[in-house]
């Protein structure tokens, strides 16, 4: 099978020349992965090409880099699937989100400090037991996912978020926290709670899956996040925008079954916070101008006495495990 | 084409056009709609950060009203079908909270079947697969040949991949380009086409939330797009109504790019009166978009 491969190159050496995008032809088997058609071009056509690898067998998490526009392991991806997706050629990029070294290698250091910003190591209290802490096995259940991450970056790559801020400390790191959070061996949550929800940490996050997506594993960080946030909130760790935002949204929806988007914004910015109700009087004013400002008199739905009920039996319960 | 009808908060409330268009439109496309009056929020993925188990329950309620009718449900907001997904998922998944949710729907006289399931539709997958692309084409009154229009999903309608049927139609994250070419426009794609327009942290971190959407509007805008089609009314706010405040992070100058809701194209290709497809209401003008059909 002739794999066609349009690399992008950077060398540092020659920054005048800026990226650009260089293509090769390799003759590979058919089940041939990206990272193998990789090597190929690197040992025998052009040995300048710089990339990072090791295991080949999607553990290690050193391959990741995007191809055809997402990121995954060059090791778990065999070109043929590419060619399933529509592609008749294997584009391959350099990891979003981190500085580029030399072509598909990054600088991973903002991705190590964003980490440890998450302090990933256990606190226990109290004097250490004789033997080895026991856990029972149900209470780790919920840590399985986070414990299957290999650190490769991926969903730090793509994270939308990460694109426009990079002080965000992103859905690794994010999913690193719940990884202690979630440990019944940790003694001190709410600290931990009270950090994560600092601007920058766990109320930035847009929800918008794409970490879901691209994760080789299957951690799913994003879920992870909203585990941390249900159980931020359920630990009354509520004093910042974020989580005032999904109390207020609940409340809403409770009282009258639809959302109450005047009353929203209102009681996210804190009805005593004059500064921030100020802040969206401009976009208020220009709603109302186009006809599209929602009505303050919100009207709730029948059978709201049924809505009431499901909270009342459903909501105590955080999202994801507790302990 | 007969379909339980959820319209979602924002189509009652920011985005009346929305609701407007797609009543307006449907008939005209042989869709009956037979609205929830009763139905619930999804939750928008924002109650389930709360309480998981609530937004399941809250979802079962309208997929037991839509099973009642016996009929498939039709959102019009990407957001609303990706947490409708979701949730479908996580109820057939678990059997006991399926049958803890279904005591409490019975009061009301409720129950949903998570076994049988339900199909949960958005407007963009009805387009394709049940109308057809071939009998939109035919449907078509005033192709809106010179218009240069590009799509903006929406996450919800997009990812996670696993739970919105992609196995079955793999080609859903392509809908949006086949309507948009469908119905006679220039297709202009851009990369920001399938990632976040901001909304969700819109009162959170705005700063972010703006940045976000100015990228997505800049690459749109330089690419030559006339406007962009969107399946997902929270895209729309944050793409139209804070458009003007976006604008101080744009990468063009002269930041402007109409959107429209995706019932407001395909009623302007039927020949529908743009008035009556409200296309007045956005903050964005729509008056480049008029001008070019």
């Amino acid at each position: 099978m002739q794999v066609r491969l349009k690399v992008k190159r950077f060398d540092p050496e020659r920054p005048e020349e800026k990226e650009r995008f260089q293509e090769y032809s390799v003759d590979m088997p058919e089940h041939a992965t990206v990272l193998e058609s990789l090597l190929e071009v690197r040992d025998y056509e052009d040995g300048t090409l710089a990339l990072r690898c090791s295991c080949r067998s999607s553990i290690c998490g050193s391959c990741a880099m995007r191809i055809n526009g997402r990121a995954r392991l060059a090791c778990k991806t065999q070109v043929r699937s590419l060619t399933a997706e529509g592609a008749d050629e294997v584009v391959v990029e350099p990891p979003g989100n981190m500085p580029v070294i030399k072509d598909l290698v990054v600088d991973m250091a903002p991705f190590w400090d964003q980490v440890r910003a998450v302090k990933p190591w256990l606190q226990p209290s109290g004097p250490p037991p004789e033997r080895e802490y026991l856990v029972p096995n149900e209470a780790m259940t919920a840590l399985t996912e986070v414990m299957n991450c290999i650190m490769c970056g991926a969903c730090v790559s793509d994270c939308t978020v990460l694109e426009v801020d990079p002080t965000f400390l992103g859905p690794a790191a994010l999913a690193k926290a719940w990884r202690f959070v979630g440990d019944p061996r940790d003694s001190d949550d709410l600290a931990r709670l009270r950090e994560y929800s600092e601007p920058s940490g766990m109320w930035d996050c847009t929800r918008c899956n794409m970490c879901v997506q691209v994760c080789p594993k299957d951690v799913k960080p994003m879920d992870l996040i909203l585990k941390l946030r249900a159980k931020a909130t359920h630990a009354g760790v509520t004093g910042n925008y974020g989580a005032r935002h999904t109390e207020a949204f609940v409340e809403l929806v409770e009282h009258s079954g639809r959302l109450d988007e005047f009353r929203l914004p209102i009681l996210t910015h804190g009805k005593l916070n004059v500064l921030g109700q100020l802040s969206d009087l401009p976009v208020a004013l220009r709603m109302i101008r186009s006809g599209k400002l929602p009505s303050p008199f919100h009207k709730r739905i029948g059978g709201i006495k049924h809505i009431k009920r499901i909270f009342r039996r459903f909501a105590k319960q955080p999202s994801g495990g507790s302990h | 084409m007969r379909y339980a009808f959820w319209p979602g908060c924002v189509s009652k409330g920011a985005c009346p056009e929305l609701y407007t268009s797609m009543v307006r439109v449907a008939p005209e496309l042989g869709i009956e709609l037979v609205e929830l009056y009763d139905g619930n929020c999804t939750g928008a993925g924002v109650i389930s950060e709360h309480s998981m188990e609530t937004a399941d329950a809250l979802n079962a309620r309208n997929f037991a009203m839509a099973q009642r009718l016996g009929l498939p449900l039709i959102n019009i907001c990407s957001t609303c079908q990706g947490v409708q997904s979701l949730a479908q998922q996580r109820l057939r998944k678990n059997a006991q909270l399926a049958a803890r949710v279904n005591e409490t729907l019975a009061d009301e006289g409720l129950q949903y079947d998570a076994e049988a399931g339900l199909e949960v539709k958005n407007f963009l997958w009805v387009l394709v697969e049940d109308l057809g692309l071939e009998k939109l084409r035919g449907l078509v009154k005033k192709p809106l040949t010179g218009l240069k229009a590009g799509p903006f999903y929406g996450c919800y309608i997009l990812r996670p991949e696993s739970v919105l049927g992609y196995d079955e139609h793999p080609d859903r994250d392509h809908y949006l380009e086949r309507v948009i070419e469908a119905v006679g426009c220039t297709l202009v794609t851009y990369e920001g086409q399938d990632k976040c327009c901001g909304f969700p942290i819109m009162t959170i971190n705005k700063k972010n939330s703006l940045a976000m959407a100015a990228n997505h509007l800049s690459e749109a805008q330089s690419e030559g797009a006339d406007c962009l089609v969107t399946p997902c009314p929270l895209c729309h706010l944050n793409l139209d109504a804070q458009q003007p405040d976006a604008a101080k992070y744009a990468t063009v100058e002269g930041l402007e790019v109409p959107i429209l809701h995706l019932p407001q194209l395909i009623g302007l290709a039927l020949g529908i009166d743009a008035k009556e497809l409200r296309v007045d209401r956005h903050v964005i003008s729509t008056r480049k978009v008029l001008s070019r059909l």
